[in-house]
């Protein structure tokens, strides 16, 4: 299928949780979806017999600026040989997302370092902790308001 | 000829001060704490391989700091490890050494400005003897590194500490 088919069967399917597409003049063509709706989008790409998303590439988090964060799905199917990018974005103030781990197992250490790196919280997550930093560590250092901390357990940490 | 002389030759006597069998003793076998923490490593590993032979200047990886002279930090050392880092120097016994391999853990190397997780040289939680820099450093750059250390060891003296 085409980037264009996927987005208007996702469309027939899902209605007005399909915020926002764009198909040409980008190297991805990715559809935006409601952040409320990612976890049924999910399951329809992965089970839907015409599309059938069985590979999540990537999961990566985003900082817009300006109080958005995102969250980005990069998905492939083996079967048919197509492939789609899935975005959501999500207000820094209230930054929860549900967990797509249940439909892609491998989404599990995506979205725990997303977390680790951008502070969303990922609901549902079977084990929902920071992958790389220590559990202490205070902040998410890829958000753009990050500043990194004078001392950490006591080690200056800026040069 | 003396009588001295005779003697000395016939029984196998060696004369030398208590510092030098001390200090030739321990500069012969520096036994290293075995770790690696990132790329560096891989030089190391290289520098204890057959090519370029750490075992012809004493040099054993052993796997417990209990049993180790010389720790060769040997990569980025992050936050989260500089805490283990100075648990396992601490465990070390004394006479105990450090040779700080690599850029990263001179100084914090390409992660100086922008690494949030990375402590900007492991001489902030740990004594440093001997920086070698280069990133990573060649095997023959740690030798060079090894062969300083040595000659500080070399001058060493039990009533006046030096390394």
């Amino acid at each position: 299928m085409t980037p264009l088919e996927i987005t208007d069967r996702l469309k027939a399917k899902l209605g007005d949780k399909v915020v926002d597409a764009k198909i040409d003049g980008v190297p991805d063509p990715f559809v935006k979806i409601a952040p409320g709706a990612i976890l049924d989008a999910a399951l329809l790409l992965r089970n839907d017999a015409e599309m059938e998303f069985d590979f999540l590439m990537c999961l990566s988090g985003v900082d817009n600026g300006k109080g958005i964060l995102g969250v980005v799905y990069h998905l492939y199917s083996m079967t048919n040989r197509h492939k789609i990018t899935v975005k959501i974005d999500i207000p820094v103030a209230e930054p929860a997302v549900p967990s797509v781990s249940s439909v892609w197992a491998g989404a599990d250490w995506h979205e725990r370092e997303a977390f680790d790196m951008f502070g969303m919280t990922f609901t549902g997550h079977p084990d929902h902790r920071r992958i790389l930093l220590p559990e202490d560590y205070p902040g998410h250092p890829l958000r753009k308001d990050f500043k990194v901390p004078e001392f950490y357990q006591g080690m200056k940490v800026p040069y | 000829m003396g009588l001295l002389d005779k003697q000395f030759n016939n029984s196998n006597v060696i004369i030398t001060s208590i510092d030098g069998l001390l200090n030739w003793a321990r500069l012969s076998s520096l036994w290293q704490m075995q770790f690696g923490l990132a790329c560096c490593a891989i030089e190391m590993m290289a520098a204890a391989a057959s090519h370029y032979d750490f075992d012809r200047f004493g040099v054993i990886p052993r796997a417990t700091p209990r049993q180790s002279d010389v720790m060769i930090v040997a990569g980025t050392v992050t936050l989260k490890m500089a805490s283990r880092v100075k648990r396992l120097y601490d465990q070390m016994s004394e006479p105990r050494y450090v040779i700080s391999m690599g850029s990263c853990s001179n100084c914090g190397g390409p992660y100086w400005e922008h690494g949030y997780h990375v402590l900007k040289g492991v001489d902030r939680v740990i004594p440093v003897d001997v920086y070698v820099p280069g990133c990573p450093p060649r095997p023959e750059a740690l030798m060079e590194g090894l062969i300083k250390l040595q000659e500080k060891i070399r001058n060493e003296s039990l009533v006046r500490k030096t390394a």
